[in-house]
């Protein structure tokens, strides 16, 4: 660790452009997921964020924690503003109404924001292939308004609304592949990404600006609050989540997947799981289908990864 | 300085928003208002408006993506009608109150169920209390120079506030007029570029759009009404200023005949022109009464002051809604001129008539029906609160 405080100062950017004094409960992971991102995003870029954890712990009237330019105006539109500000620049540029300034229009979402409510809007401008970053912090559930279950909340998981009883066992449905709906977009760049892997997540978010067109990137960021995790161990459950298989990091360049981190053997599920009082509730049977999915699930990740891999050589050699 | 030509009042309107020079167009395709998107992506496609369209997935992103490019400060356009502008609904109060000056025209539709594409009023009341400068237009004429003027509103400074500018659906939109239609160097002259005073930019960072709590949230609600009621100056003044350029006068409330008349009409959009018919026609044969018509062309900000004067010597005023305020006392309209003539000290009695559902038409023998019996029911009485024209019970 001693090596780290040598090099990291050298290597990453020490101005804050979000700034310090927001109202981020204690450990939050998205907070960290934020001002990382940002310190790899750098000041020329405006930031659409839509309603959620972050958009009201970073701005209260007369307050904010932008450094950068940042609008707010609904729950579900975020893809949508940010393509119309996208436009105006492209359209203000080539009528020299404005320099070209090379701005950065990055999108910023929860989980709900995105994966649920703000779906729509995000295909939308995907599809229509606007030049923008759309970065998901993954939460994996309505943190904001007390921990209700969305379509990112993993099988298994207690919620306020998907609340574990006699004749429950919590979350129902196994978590959207947001991802996956990205990648069949078309779009240049598609990545997941988690705090708990600082380099990884900056480098993927720098990438993701760089492209040309839309780029979508899945951050996992954990929620002590909403997980009933100890709020010490937020970067701990992050990797845990990562090296377990549950929350893989890799990423999709013009539909090529790779896997960014892979591991010889994943940790068996309950190491995370056990850290969280969501999942407390889970039988052994049930721990052990979920264990059986996850491998399941990264197992295809890897043949994707793989086979787009082996693609690469056989054009290479041809 | 204007050619007049024959011309389908949406492509018209299209051709104005050329004229304007937009900057950006987001629209979401919805019958009767296709015309005019079409046209406009056509006039993009075609090189002839350097604009940007945002062919939108839907009518909420449609006025997003318009807030974003407005906050971004460019000039912003958009059409919907009916269903999509109730989906845009949500969006259109974070607009009116982010200072965001997007212009809109909104060709009024009838809203389901059941499903219908014709026009009424209903999307418009719907609207009612969202914050948006409103404008009825009633022929094609006054669509091209209000949505002229409803950029330059829009913009200024001390407005920034979106507007809709209302065109009834088919019975407006869809029909060939003769229109004079300005020519480009006197738009310029009157539509400056847009100067949008704190728009989205690194090199000068704003944030837009933070959360209030409840100790300031009053306040800026007030100043939002407050500035908006503060904007009928300015559109008095672009009225003004237009019609010194171009030779038409606009006024929020506009009368026909009504100098010695004792019953007054007061209706909005197209139907007015068909209502004007009538009063000739009455006058015309020797009608007992004086007959008027009061037209409505300033929704919002509200007119009241135009208004109280325009009735003070009348002792009937019959008013037609194109919209039903369900489970309320009258049509929307009509509720709103009862309660600003309720304090007055001589004031007219007022009727309520609801028609014109759907498309259904009104000719000029229904408003001349509509006259007497709003005549009889303000001296007779009425058991309803409204009459609903023509409706087979």
């Amino acid at each position: 660790m001693e090596n780290y405080s040598i090099y990291v100062p050298k290597l990453i950017t020490k101005k804050e452009n979000f700034a310090p004094g927001h109202r981020a409960c204690i450990g939050c992971g998205e907070a960290l997921a934020v001002r990382l991102a940002f310190k790899a995003i750098g000041q020329n870029v405006i930031v659409i964020n839509a309603t959620g954890c972050v958009e009201i712990f970073t701005s209260q009237l007369p307050y904010t924690s932008w450094r950068v330019p940042w609008i707010h105006t609904l729950f579900e539109n975020t893809a949508a503003v940010a393509s119309g500000i996208e436009a105006a620049r492209k359209a203000m540029i080539r009528k020299g109404v404005i320099k070209d300034t090379n701005t950065k229009i990055v999108a910023i979402a929860g989980d709900g924001g995105t994966i649920d409510i703000g779906l729509q809007a995000l295909s939308g401008a995907m599809e229509r292939g606007h030049d923008f970053l759309y970065i998901c912090f993954d939460n994996e559930a309505y943190m904001n308004t007390g921990i209700q279950r969305s379509s990112a909340t993993p099988f298994g998981a207690s919620t306020t609304t998907s609340p574990a009883g006699k004749s429950s066992f919590g979350q129902f449905a196994w978590k959207k592949d947001m991802p996956a709906i990205a990648v069949a977009h078309n779009i240049p760049y598609v990545a997941t990404a988690c705090p708990s892997y600082p380099f990884d997540l900056m480098e993927k978010v720098k990438k993701g600006l760089e492209v040309k067109g839309p780029a979508y990137i899945q951050v996992l960021s954990v929620c002590p609050t909403g997980w009933g995790c100890a709020a010490d161990l937020s970067i701990k459950v992050g990797r845990l989540a990562v090296k377990t298989g549950i929350f893989p990091l890799y990423e999709v360049e013009n539909g090529k997947y790779k896997m960014s981190i892979d591991f010889p053997g994943l940790r068996p599920i309950t190491e995370y799981m056990s850290l969280q009082k969501r999942f407390r509730h889970l039988k052994p049977k049930m721990l052990e289908q979920i264990q059986q999915k996850v491998i399941e699930k990264y197992e295809e990740l890897k043949e994707k990864a793989a086979a787009c891999e082996y693609n690469c050589q056989t054009v290479l050699e041809d | 300085m204007s050619q007049r030509v024959g011309i389908e009042v949406s492509i018209a309107l299209a051709e104005a928003v050329k004229m304007a020079n937009a900057d950006v167009i987001a629209a979401y395709p919805i019958t009767p208002q296709t015309h005019i998107v079409e046209h406009l992506a056509e006039l993009v496609a075609d090189g002839e408006l350097d604009a940007e369209y945002i062919p939108v997935e839907s009518e909420h992103s449609a006025m997003s993506a318009c807030m974003g490019s407005s906050a971004a400060g460019a000039r912003t356009f958009t059409a919907t009608a009916g269903q999509g502008l109730e989906l845009m609904h949500e969006a259109l109060f974070v607009a009116s109150a982010m200072r965001l000056p997007v212009v809109m025209s909104v060709v009024n539709r009838a809203l389901s169920a059941p499903i219908s594409v014709w026009g009424d009023h209903s999307d418009v009341m719907a609207c009612r209390d969202t914050g948006w400068i409103q404008i009825f237009t009633e022929n094609g004429q006054e669509v091209v120079d209000n949505t002229l003027c409803a950029f330059r509103i829009a913009e200024d400074n001390s407005v920034l506030l979106p507007i809709m500018v209302h065109l009834d659906g088919f019975h407006l939109s869809h029909v060939i007029e003769p229109i004079l239609m300005p020519e480009q160097r006197y738009v310029d002259a009157f539509l400056p570029l847009n100067k949008y005073p704190l728009p989205l930019d690194p090199a000068k960072p704003v944030a837009m759009g933070d959360f209030a709590p409840p100790s300031i949230y009053t306040e800026m609600k007030w100043a939002q009404e407050k500035n908006l009621q503060k904007s009928k100056d300015t559109i008095l003044k672009v009225w003004e200023e237009f019609n010194g350029i171009f030779g038409r006068q606009y006024k929020p409330v506009e009368s026909y005949r009504c100098d010695d008349a004792k019953i007054l009409l007061l209706t909005m959009g197209s139907y007015s022109e068909t209502a004007m018919t009538t009063i000739d026609k009455m006058r015309n044969k020797g009608y007992k009464e004086n007959v008027g018509l009061l037209r409505l062309r300033l929704w919002r900000p509200f007119p009241h002051d135009e208004l109280r004067e325009a009735i003070k010597n009348a002792d009937v005023l019959i008013v037609l809604d194109r919209a039903l305020s369900f489970g309320g006392l009258n049509g929307p309209v009509c509720m709103e001129i009862k309660a600003a003539l309720y304090n007055e000290a001589i004031r007219p009695k007022v009727v309520s008539f609801v028609g014109g559902l759907g498309g259904r038409d009104i000719t000029v023998a229904d408003f001349e029906e509509i006259i007497t019996r709003g005549i009889d029911i303000a001296r007779n009485g009425s058991e309803q609160e409204f009459e609903m024209f023509g409706v087979r019970e």
